[in-house]
């Protein structure tokens, strides 16, 4: 008994030796990047995996599911992304304006300003929800996964290319357009 | 005077060697876990991760001195010293090349083996100063395994002993190569004593004690702590085991002690068994290989180079086989190793006094 097991033992602790060492001297060339679509895929066992990442990067597909970018040129400030999101993590003001604004790239008449659009990415749970309702295809998700920033607040990506005095402005444009309409109706 | 300064200089060389050694083993060692994991090891601190470890040692020596409020102060700071000076005391009487050695002495093999066993003490002392439950465990398991592992490497070295009649380090080296005094026998038949080489060495002048060397290497790796016996430390059990509580400067001397110790039984390893300084090389008829590559500096070499393979091996064992449990470690001590290396013994009279005459 004692015998059988210690046998058994040491073969099978030559045949752990003679496997870790065929590894350790594979380790000589790294691995390479292969689609997983080759037939040799599962194949290619040997060789350093390790990525030396900030010097190095994987190939990753041109539409990753990583970060969000708004094209905010072809945003309708429809809202419905900031509804379809399940963690709100998408904050969007509108001002409305008085005639249209012009068209997106798909023909879309752009009827709103976007006075605020904001995405907290460090919410963001990445289920892409925003991108399917989005009807002018304006906010995608991108390829982009390196983020890393000292402070929270940094994660919180501001999209909107108003400034406060535009704002302000296109405020007041529609305040006075809403007041030149009541002024209309009552006479 | 000279004298004196020569007392001085030779342990300070000692410790060099043993500093540069742990700093060079560290690194190898997490380049081979890399490795033989299809990692790359340390990579950052210098070109391929090379001062690694001097940026490690750098920053354990800026660490504050904590002792924790509960443990035994006086102990928890003896335990690293005594740990430490007793690997480095084995030292003392092991030979780099021929006649090259700190003390030649005729009891040197026993001298270590007895000077070595302070270890455990000073591992003992450690876990129990420490006042933690975890250390306490991890002491305790080393205690009894240290003690049991010391019953084989013990039988394993008389064994050869009794074929050497030496315990004179020095001369055990020299009984292995083309200068030996005695006539040398490849497995009991063959003359190889001018030849020389790697046939004059002990693992083959007698069939049984390559299974001694064996024996010898698997007890010493549990004699170090190292996996696949490394229960008193158990990084995943225990935390760190005995050494949980040190930090700094003390943690940096536990290490140090277990790279001597791994280094320190290697070439015991060597000079026992793997034909000490003596060339692998041997004399083919007029290609005198073992006779050009004798001398002090290929001597040192030889040792040197012998002793970081087997270090390697260490490390290789280390980075493949999972650790052991606690009974199936006592049942390979005292069911395998002790039998065989007692037969082994038995075997080793008899080709004393049958074979050699």
């Amino acid at each position: 008994m004692v015998l059988k097991t210690t046998i058994q033992g040491f073969l099978t602790a030559v045949k752990g030796l003679l496997l870790t060492v065929r590894h350790l001297f594979a380790a000589r060339k790294s691995r390479e990047t292969i689609d997983i679509r080759d037939e040799k895929y599962f194949e290619k066992q040997e060789g350093v995996t390790t990525v030396q990442y900030p010097k190095e990067k994987m190939p990753i597909p041109e539409v990753g599911r990583y970060q969000l970018h708004v094209e905010i040129d072809d945003c309708i400030v429809c809202d419905l992304c900031a509804k379809a999101c399940p963690v709100d993590c998408i904050a969007i003001e509108s001002i409305k304006s008085p005639e249209a604004i012009g068209k997106t790239s798909d023909g879309s008449v752009k009827r709103l300003y976007a006075a605020q659009f904001d995405i907290d990415m460090a919410k963001c749970m990445y289920c892409g929800l925003c991108t399917v309702v989005c009807p002018t295809e304006c906010i995608t998700m991108t390829n982009q996964y390196d983020k890393s920033t000292s402070k929270l607040t940094d994660l919180i990506y501001g999209f909107t290319e108003m400034t406060t005095e535009e704002v302000a402005q296109r405020k007041e444009e529609w305040t006075r357009f809403q007041a030149e309409k009541e002024a209309a109706k009552k006479k | 005077m000279a004298d004196l300064l020569l007392h001085i200089i030779i342990p300070i060389a000692i410790f060099l060697f043993i500093a540069g050694f742990t700093l060079f083993a560290v690194y190898a060692e997490r380049k081979i876990a890399g490795f033989v994991q299809d990692r790359l090891g340390p990579m950052e601190t210098g070109k391929y991760g090379l001062i690694q470890t001097i940026a490690d040692i750098l920053k354990l020596i800026q660490k504050e001195f904590i002792t924790p409020s509960a443990a035994d102060k006086a102990l928890f700071l003896t335990a690293p010293v005594i740990i430490f000076v007793a690997v480095f005391i084995g030292y003392s009487v092991v030979p780099w090349a021929p006649d090259f050695l700190p003390t030649n002495t005729n009891t040197g093999l026993f001298f270590i083996l007895a000077i070595v066993s302070i270890d455990a003490i000073g591992i003992l002392m450690a876990g129990w100063g420490s006042n933690n439950k975890y250390s306490l465990l991890g002491a305790i398991r080393a205690i009894a395994q240290m003690v049991s592992y010391e019953i084989p490497v013990g039988l394993s070295l008389i064994s050869a002993i009794m074929i050497t009649q030496t315990l004179n380090l020095n001369e055990i080296a020299d009984l292995q190569g083309i200068h030996s005094p005695e006539i040398i026998y490849f497995m009991g038949f063959w003359d190889v004593t001018d030849i020389g080489g790697l046939f004059a060495w002990h693992i083959f002048q007698a069939p049984h004690l390559l299974v001694v060397y064996i024996i010898f290497f698997i007890a010493t790796l549990a004699e170090c702590n190292r996996a696949p016996f490394d229960i008193p430390e158990a990084e995943s059990e225990l935390i760190g085991g005995f050494h949980t509580e040190y930090g700094g400067i003390k943690f940096a001397f536990l290490f140090l002690a277990e790279y001597a110790m791994m280094f320190l039984v290697s070439i015991l390893g060597v000079i026992i068994f793997l034909g000490g300084w003596n060339t692998p090389l041997p004399n083919i008829g007029s290609l005198r290989l073992a006779d050009w590559t004798t001398g002090l500096g290929w001597g040192l070499f030889w040792t040197v180079s012998k002793s970081l393979l087997i270090v390697g091996i260490q490390m290789w064992v280390r980075w493949t086989l999972p650790r052991f449990r606690a009974d199936q470690l006592m049942t390979l001590c005292w069911k395998i190793l002790i039998p065989v290396a007692f037969v082994c013994m038995a075997i080793s009279g008899l080709w004393r006094i049958l074979v050699i005459v």
